[in-house]
């Protein structure tokens, strides 16, 4: 008796060079995994609006006057606003904006209330990240009719000469990261992720299935190999179609919609190899719990319809209820949609990129994890 | 290990949503011995031996395949086992070479690129190596599939009706490939529905409905079924075959070219059957009866338990 039955190279390799091959032959799959990015690049070349409330706001409050008080608390009224954390200085709140954990970043200087007694209109500083415009369009212009009617209270009886004509604060708005506020800046970026989730899921969820449906499974499983080296074997080539459309993508992103690449695009590249092998990990995880191609198909929906509609991508993220927000939270596509966006909009680096990544490597591994477990051994 | 049989199983079964497919066979298969593997359609054949090399979970039964306990060794068995399966399970869209290279990879099979061409000259496909696997005919598809499954040089060959569809010269040259494998020590347990190949094989097991009816050689299960057969020549044949089926002591009448075959259990009243022809112009002569009628014979009696 030969050693212990162990994970092997070579057979791993045997199914790679098969699957490359049928892959090669396969060409209508191939035109659809070209032509399925370039519709959908075509189809949402619009933007769809809503008006997302409660978006995480951070405060850097430098003057402990009674006036700059007042007037976050109504800010705070309106509902647009939540204030999750207050900070100790402008660096903090920048790199809580890069990392997304804050929509908004709210700066009352010092002085703030002095200068209001005084007439001299001070500044309040709003900066936003407007990478999603569709998300914080509303909550601006909320916030400009907001700010000059808090402070009416305050600036009667005594302050009353300060009140009529001229604003008492001077609201300055800095929409970081796209302040054109395009809508296909957000949307060209996310389609990447979307079009990935929708295409590998699907080309790996028919793996095992057809496998099945044109009995080879029967021959295959009657040959030594262990269940991850099918799987990987399954994967692996995938990961080429899915660099293609990615690059696709960017192309289009850069030279039809002028999409700016503030970030690296290597980093990108790295990045997004996890995201493909999470996705084509799901896909072969359903193709392993799926007993038809039509099944398989079917679960691919299943998994495409809330990706597409809970991940940021259709609605802005903040805008959702909380439990949508949770069940996005575990989809790959949702941390993939912050890190393109990121890397491309705001040029984040791997130090932003990394609390979304190890999402995604986490939701891969147990996919794949479960694939291995569910994948059966015999014709049962 | 157990050094004198490659297949030593007992008490086999396999049900599918309740239904008995395998009936608790016990089936033993001695090493270098080429086993006749045959029953009707339906009968728990490919069942059988799919549960022999570990591609469905036996619901009883134990024993071993090549000294390798069935149930936890099948990984072990599969690396040893060459087993072809019924419809052919090669991938289409791979060329005749990539599907032989496909499987030599798996195996780990040494120094693959010339066992592959070695392969393919032995086959007589040289030079149709990069024809996609799915443009080949019915019968070249067996001879791909077989020639694959026997690349790795296993110690026990699976073969489920290997021959349907083949030509009868492919079938003789497969037929002599089969026997030079057994005189190398390889077992072959072989399922068929051709009786000249049932001939071939050193032993036979014949199974119907999930049960084991017979096993041993030809001639002994031809001499165990207690049935004795006249062949009668005479005019009209097919209208005697149909006035002889009632009576008692026939239990079949099957024409073969001139020559009517008929054969019953009970001797005595078969003669007494037949006598009542004798005026007609029909003579008859008592011959052994032929594994066909064996079989049928078989099939008709297991049928009969089966449907009360
Ligand atoms: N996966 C399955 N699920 C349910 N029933 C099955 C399954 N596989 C086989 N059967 C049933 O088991 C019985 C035996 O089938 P099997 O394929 O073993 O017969 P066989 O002897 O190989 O027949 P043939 O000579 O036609 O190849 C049949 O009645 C078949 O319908
Ligand atoms: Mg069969």
């Amino acid at each position: 008796m030969k050693g212990p039955f162990l994970f092997s190279i070579p057979r791993l390799w045997a199914i790679l060079v098969k699957e490359f091959i049928q892959m090669r032959r396969d060409r209508l799959t191939f035109a659809m995994m070209v032509g399925i990015p370039l519709v959908q690049l075509m189809l949402f070349g619009f933007a769809i609006n809503s008006d997302p409330k409660h978006l995480a706001t951070a405060v850097l409050l430098a003057d402990r006057g009674a006036q700059g008080r007042t007037l976050l608390a109504s800010i705070k009224a309106s509902g647009y606003f939540d204030f999750v954390r207050e900070v100790g200085s402008e660096a903090e709140g920048g790199e809580l904006l890069a990392r997304g954990e804050a929509q908004f970043f709210i700066t009352v200087p010092a002085m703030f209330s002095r200068e209001l007694l005084r007439g001299e209109r001070p500044v309040l500083l709003v900066e936003a990240d407007a990478t999603d415009p569709a998300a914080t369009g509303n909550a601006i212009s909320a916030l400009r009719t907001l700010v000059s009617g808090a402070l009416q209270h305050d600036l009667k009886g005594a302050l009353g000469y300060l009140a009529p004509g001229v604003e008492p604060v001077e609201l300055r708005v800095h929409p970081s990261y796209n302040p054109e506020g395009v809508t296909q800046y957000n949307i060209v970026p996310g389609l990447m992720g979307v079009v990935l989730t929708m295409t590998m899921v699907m080309i790996t969820g028919l793996a095992i299935t057809r496998e099945r449906e044109r009995g080879t499974m029967e021959n295959l499983l009657s040959m030594p190999t262990r269940p991850l080296e099918v799987l990987l074997g399954k994967i692996v080539p995938y990961i080429l179609v899915g660099y293609l459309q990615a690059g696709l993508i960017l192309l289009a992103a850069r030279f039809v919609f002028n999409v700016p690449m503030a970030g690296s695009l290597p980093l990108l590249l790295c990045v997004a190899m996890l995201f493909i092998v999470a996705n084509l990990a799901v896909g072969i995880t359903f193709s392993t719990l799926a007993r038809n191609q039509l099944q398989a198909v079917q679960m691919t929906f299943f998994f495409f319809l809330p990706s597409m509609l809970l991940s940021g991508f259709m609605f802005p993220f903040r805008g959702m209820p909380l439990w949508a927000q949770a069940v996005g939270e575990i989809l790959p596509l949702t941390h993939f949609l912050r890190i393109v966006r990121g890397i491309l909009l705001k040029g984040n680096s791997m130090a932003e990129v990394w609390p979304q990544l190890w999402q995604i490597g986490l939701f891969a591994l147990v996919a794949i994890g479960v694939g291995v477990v569910r994948y059966r051994r015999t014709l049962d | 290990m157990g050094d004198g049989f490659a297949i030593d199983v007992r008490g086999m079964t396999k049900r599918f949503d309740g239904r008995t497919v395998v009936n608790g066979i016990d089936l033993q298969v001695a090493r270098g011995e080429i086993c006749g593997f045959l029953g009707p359609n339906g009968s728990g054949k490919t069942t059988f031996i799919r549960m022999l090399c570990g591609l469905l979970r036996p619901d009883g039964g134990s024993g071993s395949c090549l000294g390798f306990d069935v149930i936890r060794d099948s990984e072990a068995i599969r690396r040893r086992v060459g087993y072809m399966t019924q419809r052919f399970s090669y991938y289409e869209d791979l060329s005749i070479a990539e599907n032989l290279e496909f499987v030599a990879r798996m195996f780990s099979i040494p120094d693959r690129r010339r066992r592959v061409d070695e392969c393919l000259d032995e086959l007589g496909l040289s030079a149709r190596r990069n024809q996609l696997a799915g443009e080949l005919s019915g019968g070249w598809k067996q001879r791909l599939a077989l020639a694959a499954c026997t690349l790795h040089r296993p110690s026990l060959l699976l073969l489920d009706e290997p021959t349907a569809g083949v030509d009868p010269k492919a079938r003789r040259i497969f037929w002599d490939s089969v026997h030079d494998l057994s005189a190398g020590g390889i077992t072959v347990l072989i399922s068929t529905h051709y009786m000249d190949e049932a001939e071939r094989c050193h032993s036979l097991a014949y199974i119907a409905y999930g049960d084991l009816l017979a096993r041993g050689s030809g001639a002994e299960i031809v001499a165990s079924s207690g049935l004795a057969t006249r062949v009668v020549t005479g005019p009209d044949l097919s209208s005697l075959a149909a006035r002889l089926r009632p009576l008692p002591g026939v239990c079949q009448a099957v024409a073969f070219g001139r020559e009517l075959h008929v054969s019953g259990t009970d001797e005595a009243a078969l003669d007494l059957s037949l006598a009542g022809f004798r005026g007609e112009g029909y003579e008859w002569s008592p011959s052994a009866p032929g594994l066909e009628d064996v079989f049928i014979h078989f099939m008709d009696k297991a049928r009969d338990n089966f449907t009360p």
